[in-house]
């Protein structure tokens, strides 16, 4: 007896949108579980972690500066995957565009202006797309697979930071801690409201996925990344080139990953820090899949990872969860999302061993 | 004598559709007889279930006066049911003998099996070496594996599904003295078929299914090919209207040594092809599958781009090293023949998939902005005009069935007005009355001054349809000539590969 996957003849539009909401709450019911059985309170795991950062409104700001670079790099993300450009090293291009952006607050430190900060933007958003150019350049001219070169330049992109915080761009006020300068005040991100943590990047985050949205759905870029992804060969009848399709996933997803790493570094970081990689990039991933590759559901989604994040520190500090219990919870969510995506799409048909002769 | 399979209310019901509705008929020992029907009207249905790959909801089958159930193809052949499929199952790298042996379901020792290989060739006729390789084999020749695989069981019904479609007019003709030898020996024959003029020379009883149901058990030579298309079809079949003595305007499309270069393993290129097309004409180019018609027309859609300039020219300005885009823009729409994931996208709505090819020529993008409006009011032209059944512009392709999305794309392209049209296999798998829709549009087109290049594997639709014809073989094309002035076999042996006649580029 074996089992076979069969494409279901017309995939039901409900269950396209129930299969992400019973995603989380499966991963709820697991991770409880999972935590019960070796020694922790799974319950409430559950709930510090799910529920503590909605009902605790201290814990809004939090939410939102959590889930803005995951909606930046999720946006981006999700337009390259309509077009079946698997980039997964963001992380790489946001650690990047952090560092040009750093590189200019550095350059610019003394000087005063209004017009320090958009050049940050600007040079954080070159870097990623430059970035990003180079899986574009070996993948369109030598078919190097892109998953691979983006995934494994992230850990250059480290190192880089490394070596540049421990030496050219060391603190020299730093009394030997291996990070940059704080920036000048032109060359932060001020916060929105008083009081509050929220700095421009939280609405930045929402133009960019309104903008996305426009895009996707009304202009011939978006249809071309649609069509693409679609059908790859009717794309091609249609006048698009397949090269040309890669080059600008590549440079639109890194650079607005590279656009998150300027806001990152300028807004909660204000410098450069050996911990600025914050896995906001592979983050972003489960984002773009669990918002369905749409920019509202990717605004959506990223939220409820940033719950993630932040009910992670509280379990943490409340109930003694390990540090590693977020990744496991946001681990076990993509995988029960990818997991119900495959079950709407497909049927899995348990088929009686006949003898396949007929067709003979 | 009892009859030798006779079929009593079989009714098969899939979801949405009643495939076999309540169909009964008798075939006789040593009969031929037709199964007749449009795409989808039943005919696979009902041989599955006779060959035990399917099981009918209701009714049976008797088996030589017996009430027999087939519950697997093993079953069938033990009862005497031999089966040729219209796709083969054989190992190209594996010779003739290792693939007849692979099939059977008896182990039988090489040297036993070969010496009946051997017989069976002689009796039928049917010429092979049994020690070749499979792949240096023609398609005729592939099939011939088939038949004698089904006939070393000594069948007493044997099956035959489309077995013409792959092959040249000659081909067919030995496969008919083959088949009439069978039916000598007392075999019966169920042969399924569209191609009325194959079963009026070849089949004794025809028995005709539409939509599920059957609608007449005739004499097909007592009968014309029209009377049986009409009962195929339900309702009249309509002429193409074409203008008697049109002439031709000055070249058009000139292609002048186009080539491509081998895609992959199983890519046939197109070799150093040249042709004219005037205003007014359409040329047909014949062929069997897989003889460079892909990549032909991918070179000239622009799917593949030329290095060379000038190996194509519309109106004399090159467009060989232009992408579909500028050709579309230079006037040039093309249909491929894949309708699905290549003429269009299945999961966008019929208005996006205006937008693939016409957003162009129709004004439907301005400054990157794609202007639904005017993709929707378009689409909805096509619709109308071309009678193709859809909900609206807002249905997705995949919703539509094969005939109607084939309407949808030609309307799409036609519609545009092109000044060169070219299409792959307009009217595969679409029913006879968009068939016919299609081709007048494609003769109206014409008539209005483009150019129109038609590559199909039909030979009655080529013949209806153009005014000159070429044939396309391993990717070389002969010399185009008046399609009144080329005879059936010419076109057969062109087909198979006899280039006598090809023209020194």
């Amino acid at each position: 007896m074996q089992f076979r996957l069969e494409k279901r003849p017309e995939p039901s539009r409900l269950m396209l949108y129930i299969a992400p909401l019973a995603a989380v709450v499966l991963t709820m019911v697991l991770g409880a579980l999972l935590f019960s059985l070796i020694g922790y309170d799974g319950i409430g795991a559950v709930r510090e972690i799910y529920f503590t950062p909605l009902l605790n409104p201290l814990k809004w700001q939090d939410l939102a500066i959590k889930a803005a670079p995951l909606i930046i790099i999720g946006v981006g993300l999700s337009i390259a995957y309509r077009a079946n450009v698997w980039n997964i090293g963001a992380e790489g291009q946001y650690i990047m565009g952090g560092l040009a952006a750093t590189g200019v607050a550095l350059a610019t430190h003394g000087m005063g202006g209004f017009w320090i900060l958009p050049l940050m933007m600007l040079a954080g958003t070159a870097a990623g797309m430059a970035y990003a150019s180079i899986p574009a350049f070996l993948k369109t001219r030598l078919n190097v697979n892109e998953i691979l070169t983006s995934l494994m330049l992230t850990y250059a992109s480290v190192q880089l930071i490394f070596y540049l915080i421990r030496g050219p761009w060391k603190d020299p006020m730093g009394i030997g801690f291996p990070q940059t300068r704080r920036f000048a005040e032109d060359a932060r991100l001020s916060t929105l409201i008083e009081g509050t943590i929220v700095h421009s990047g939280v609405p930045i985050a929402i133009i960019v996925a309104l903008i996305a949205w426009f895009v996707m759905s009304r202009t011939v870029f978006g249809y071309r990344m649609r069509v693409v992804g679609a059908a790859p060969h009717a794309a091609r009848y249609g006048g698009f080139s397949e090269n040309k399709t890669i080059w600008l996933a590549l440079l639109v997803s890194g650079g607005l990953a590279g656009l998150a790493g300027m806001l990152e570094v300028a807004g909660p970081f204000q410098r450069m820090v050996p911990g600025f990689p914050a896995n906001y990039g592979f983050t972003a991933i489960i984002v773009a899949f669990l918002g369905r590759l749409h920019p509202i559901g990717v605004i959506i989604a990223a939220i409820v990872m940033a719950v993630t994040f932040v009910g992670g520190a509280v379990a943490q500090t409340t109930i003694g969860l390990p540090d590693e219990a977020t990744g496991i919870f946001q681990a076990m969510m993509l995988f029960l999302v990818l997991a119900g995506d495959l079950l709407v799409k497909y049927r899995i048909r348990r088929v009686q061993h006949t003898s396949a002769a007929g067709a003979a | 004598m009892p009859n030798r399979l006779e079929l009593s209310g079989i009714t098969k019901q899939f979801p949405g559709v009643l495939a076999n509705d309540n169909v009964s008929f008798a075939v006789k020992p040593g009969e031929i007889h037709a199964l007749l029907g449009e795409n989808g009207a039943g005919k696979s249905t009902l041989v599955k279930m006779i060959y035990g790959i399917m099981q009918p909801d209701a009714g049976d089958i008797y088996w030589n006066g017996e009430k027999v159930s087939v519950p697997n193809p093993k079953a069938a052949r033990r009862l005497g049911i031999g089966m040729v499929f219209q796709h083969f199952s054989l190992f190209e790298a594996l010779t003739v003998l290792e693939n007849i042996a692979l099939g059977m379901d008896a182990k039988i020792p090489a040297r036993e099996l070969e010496a009946r290989i051997r017989e069976v060739m002689t009796t039928y006729g049917l010429m092979l070496d049994p020690h070749r390789t499979v792949a240096t084999l023609s398609v005729g020749e592939r099939q011939r594996i088939e038949i004698v695989r089904a006939l070393l069981l000594n069948p007493q019904l044997l099956i035959m599904d489309e077995p013409t479609s792959v092959l040249t007019p000659q081909e067919v003709d030995q496969l008919f003295t083959v088949l009439r030898k069978l039916a000598a020996d007392g075999c019966s024959i169920l042969y399924i078929s569209h191609k009325l003029h194959e079963i009026k020379a070849l089949c004794d009883t025809a028995t005709i299914l539409r939509g599920g149901k059957l609608v007449d058990t005739c004499d097909p030579k007592q009968e014309t090919s029209r009377s049986m298309a009409e009962k195929m079809i339900g309702s009249n079949l309509r002429d193409i209207v074409k203008v008697e003595g049109r002439t031709f305007g000055a070249p058009k499309l000139v292609v002048n040594r186009l080539s491509t270069l081998k895609a992959g393993h199983f890519d046939v290129p197109v070799d150093n092809v040249s042709f004219t097309v005037r205003t007014g004409e359409i040329l047909g180019i014949a062929g069997v599958a897989g003889n460079g018609q892909n990549a032909l027309l991918d070179a000239l859609s622009g799917e593949i781009r030329s290095d060379d300039r000038d190996a194509i020219t519309i109106d004399g300005l090159g467009i060989g090293n232009m992408d579909t885009t500028a050709r579309r823009r230079q006037g040039l729409c093309a249909v491929p023949e894949e309708r699905n994931g290549h003429a269009a996208v299945s999961e966008f709505t019929l208005s996006d998939n205006s937008v693939l090819t016409a957003r162009d020529r129709l004004g439907m993008v301005v400054m990157g902005l794609i202007n639904s409006g005017a993709a929707k009011t378009y689409t909805g032209r096509v619709i109308a005009d071309f009678a193709v059944k859809a909900l609206g512009p807002a249905s997705t392709a995949g919703s539509l069935s094969g005939g109607n999305l084939q309407k949808y794309i030609m309307g799409r392209e036609i519609l545009q007005k092109p000044s060169v049209l070219v299409v792959s296999q307009p009217t595969w798998g679409v029913d006879a009355g968009a068939a016919a829709a299609i081709h007048q549009a494609l003769v109206d087109l014409a008539a209005a001054g483009s150019a129109i290049v038609v590559i199909s594997q039909d030979l009655d639709e080529l013949r209806a349809l153009a005014d000159t014809l070429a044939v396309i073989n391993m990717g070389r094309l002969s010399a185009a000539r008046p399609v009144s002035e080329i005879s059936i076999e010419e076109i057969g042996l062109l087909m198979g590969g006899v280039h006598d006649g090809m023209e020194a580029a």
